[in-house]
């Protein structure tokens, strides 16, 4: 089954035509990257899949359902997305608390311990529950951002370049958390980032984009032999070869 | 105990809404009580509140009892602010009238400030078309002289004192859409608003419960700051006489009367003017207290 599949995606901003005819299958329960330059139009198909970016042709199904252009309930029950920012993306007067028990009103449903056990398995104690985004650290900040995508207990979530505002002992920590709860609640995946050994950690597929367009899909071994086909690919993978070194 | 309360207050992992709710009052509160200026604007807003409340209490004298035995008495021991032209306490005059312009300020910010916060965020938030049509109205409020267009409606009302009320909101409230569209804003692109339509939130709960709260702040401070302006303003209107009418112990009305007199009797226009001055400053300094204790950028 399918978790996520594009058809012919072009995505626009106003008149400028961002993405291109983007492509792409990934299976539910895999994990697969998008690469490419910034302004390669990367997390504008993130923003098209969550319809954060409606201005779109071409087709996009969820889990074997078309969806429309706009953010609707019932796709967020089953597609939620991690943002780059956390300390952009928590409400600066709510508390993790209140972050959490909304996702679960908006659904009409009752709390019944679910925002204790989220944070769990986010690896926040209690005692984070009633603090403000700015009592926390950037890390704790990205663990109840993960928290809020979880709570819905979607089965795909997306993440757009979930580490690369934080700290590299902190990147960790965060990788490992992402990894763990995939191989947990069997989540699929699709991620955006510029960091070829994130991909390497997370991920067994990757598209490579540039322009608005996927120039080539690869499994993740070609970061370690240099597989690549395209001219473009092989150029990104020599440019960062010198820093792979497996798992960051 | 005391401690008990402040580790309370101020601790890191607080247990409840309610304990993280208090905690960020207390802190707010204690930003406040460490500026002086601050605490001072608080004092006279307290006091204003205090003589209002207890008007009967404090004035020596009936507001609107005459004498004409003893007009125009210079303050003494016996009239602190001397008395006026038909002989009544200037003292008792200008503690009535606190009351009134307690209840103007009061009734001009309950109407003005939500109608400004609501269309403010409602047009920034949605932009296109509603925006326009929005902004275009507000414009056309705040592209006419404030004081002349609280007159017009003054006028085409009637005179009074509610009528004055409802001519000061309907010439404030434009502001209060400009700052509450601006803020909105900055606010409507931020990740944690798209964070929040992705759980599948209406515009309304993302207007209601996300943006308004980040714009009261602003609007709270802007609404003191605004108060001095507005007292002049219900004072201005009652020295045209349009604002409150005779015998009511208005204080701009009790400064146009003394205007005749001000060469030889300069107590009679100058008491209610120096009350005036002292509660349009209070609410100034507490404004300024606020927007210091408030601001979620500004707190160390």
């Amino acid at each position: 089954m399918t978790a996520l599949r594009l058809t012919d995606l072009s995505v626009s901003y106003g008149t400028t035509r961002v993405v291109r005819g983007v492509s792409l299958e990934v299976a539910a329960g895999a994990s697969v990257a998008l690469v490419g330059e910034s302004g390669s139009g990367k997390s504008t198909v993130l923003k098209a899949i969550t319809g954060l970016a409606p201005d779109w042709t071409g087709e996009i199904e969820v889990l074997g359902k078309p969806r429309g252009h706009r953010p609707d309930r019932a796709v967020a029950r089953e597609c939620q997305m991690v943002f780059q920012d956390p300390y952009g993306s928590l409400h600066p007067r709510r508390t993790v608390d209140a972050v959490l028990t909304e996702a679960l009103a908006i659904h009409g449903m009752t709390d019944d311990g679910h925002v204790a056990e989220t944070l769990a398995q986010v690896g926040l104690d209690a005692r984070f529950r009633f603090r403000y985004p700015h009592q926390l650290s950037g890390g704790q900040r990205q663990r109840v951002a993960i928290a809020r995508a979880l709570i819905l207990r979607p089965k795909v979530l997306l993440l757009d370049e979930p580490t690369s505002a934080l700290d590299v002992s902190v990147q960790a920590e965060i990788l490992n958390l992402l990894k763990t709860l995939r191989a947990e609640y069997g989540l699929t995946y699709l991620l955006v980032t510029h960091d070829l050994p994130v991909v390497g950690f997370l991920c067994e597929r990757l598209a490579v984009m540039r322009g608005g367009e996927i120039v080539e899909i690869a499994p993740t071994k070609a970061l370690r032999d240099g597989s690549f086909t395209h001219p473009y690919s092989r150029h990104l993978y020599a440019e960062s070869s010198s820093d792979i070194g497996g798992a960051p | 105990m005391k401690a008990g309360l402040r580790d309370w207050l101020t601790t890191e992992a607080p247990g409840s809404r309610r304990q993280a709710m208090a905690g960020r009052l207390y802190g707010a509160g204690l930003a406040l009580l460490g500026n002086p200026l601050a605490v001072l604007g608080g004092l006279i807003v307290l006091l204003l509140v205090l003589v209002a409340a207890f008007a009967p209490w404090l004035a020596p004298e009936s507001p609107v009892g005459q004498d004409l035995g003893r007009r125009l008495l210079p303050p003494s021991a016996e009239h602190w602010m001397g008395t006026d032209e038909l002989g009544r306490d200037i003292l008792s005059r200008v503690i009535w009238g606190a009351r009134i312009t307690l209840m103007i300020v009061a009734l001009v910010a309950v109407i003005a400030a939500p109608v400004g916060l609501i269309v403010g965020a409602v047009s920034g938030y949605f932009g296109g078309w509603i925006d326009r049509v929005l902004m275009g109205l507000t414009d056309v409020f705040l592209s006419m002289p404030k004081l002349i267009l609280a007159l017009a409606f003054a006028a085409a009302l009637g005179p009074g004192i509610e009528n004055a009320v409802i001519a000061i909101a309907i010439t404030t409230w434009p502001a209060y859409a400009r700052i509450a569209r601006a803020e909105t804003l900055t606010i409507r692109n931020a990740e944690f608003i798209a964070a929040t339509r992705l759980l599948g939130a209406s515009h309304l709960r993302i207007i209601g419960l996300h943006i308004l709260p980040l714009c009261t702040s602003s609007m709270i401070i802007r609404v003191t700051l605004d108060m001095a302006g507005i007292i002049l303003t219900a004072a201005g209107l009652g020295f045209l006489g349009l604002g409150a009418q005779p015998p009511l112990p208005e204080w701009g009305a009790m400064i146009s009367r003394g205007r005749a007199f001000i060469l030889d009797q300069w107590w009679v226009a100058t008491m209610p003017g120096f009350a005036i001055i002292v509660v349009s400053l209070g609410f100034c300094f507490l404004g300024d207290g606020l927007r210091d204790a408030l601001d979620p950028k500004g707190r160390k």
